[in-house]
């Protein structure tokens, strides 16, 4: 239970000062700390994401950087993708979705050390000034 | 330009296609999307990376519900731990905001890329 109060304020501090989501933080620290199969760290991880995203997306919002309309439109119309993308997920095993993510994750700290070597400044990008 | 114009069947179709990307992207990896979402937006739509990140974030709101309520029906979600981990996350990421302003994030940027490493290795080895 603790486990799971780290993994969360870490990943959330890390994601409001990097700006990188949740979730390239959770599922592996469900994975590694919490014992989790990659599917349910996947799952929960997804579930785990809807607050933060909520609080963000409020908190941009109110300094009217949410193109609303385009927001709904994206969302609602990402139903078909986010059902085969599951149904993706749960057809692959967990070994090879496990390897997959790892790859996803070296691609994450790839950009992100492009982007702190490219300006000083850069990493800061995404969250400035809100 | 004229198929990005606002309310105009292509602008839609473009939305259409970032949202089913993410969609995918975020269903197959239990992630977000933002970092698929982001720059199509940007590139597709010509957004600026402040308006992209923020519509980004209300977009997720929605895929992550989606795909979180599709992973439930395969009985994949533990309800418990992502409320354990999604309430704290958000004191998290309000405190790593305030943070932002005031800390020289490069060299945390690159530290968490060694951790991020350090966790994909972690995985591949288990």
């Amino acid at each position: 239970m603790i486990g799971a109060i780290v993994i969360g304020l870490a990943g959330g501090v890390v994601a409001g000062l990097l700006g990188v989501g949740g979730g390239v933080l959770f599922v592996p620290g469900l994975v590694i700390f919490l014992g989790l199969s990659q599917h349910h760290a996947e799952a929960t991880s997804l579930l785990a994401i809807v607050p933060v995203a909520i609080v963000g997306a409020y908190r941009h919002d109110r300094y009217g950087n949410v193109r609303r309309e385009d927001a709904v439109l994206m969302g609602v119309l990402s139903l078909a993708g986010a059902a085969g993308g599951v149904a993706l997920a749960n057809a692959l095993s967990g070994a090879f979705l496990r390897d997959a993510f790892a790859a996803l994750m070296v691609i994450v700290a790839a950009q992100l050390v492009h982007r702190a070597l490219r300006a000083p400044s850069a990493a800061e990008t995404p969250d400035r000034k809100t | 330009m004229d198929a990005a114009a606002e309310g105009s069947p292509g602008r839609t179709l473009r939305l259409m296609a970032i949202g089913t990307l993410a969609g995918l992207f975020s269903g197959l990896f239990g992630v977000g999307g933002g970092s698929v979402i982001v720059p199509l937006l940007v590139l597709s739509l010509g957004y600026d990376e402040r308006t992209a990140t923020a519509t980004s974030l209300a977009a997720i709101i929605f895929i992550a519900s989606f795909a979180a309520a599709t992973q439930g029906l395969y009985g994949n979600v533990n309800v418990l731990d992502a409320v354990l981990i999604g309430v704290p996350a958000v004191a998290g990421v309000l405190l790593g905001a305030r943070l932002q302003q005031r800390l020289q994030t490069r060299s945390i940027a690159l530290m968490f890329a060694v951790v991020l490493l350090a966790s994909a290795i972690e995985l591949v080895l288990r």
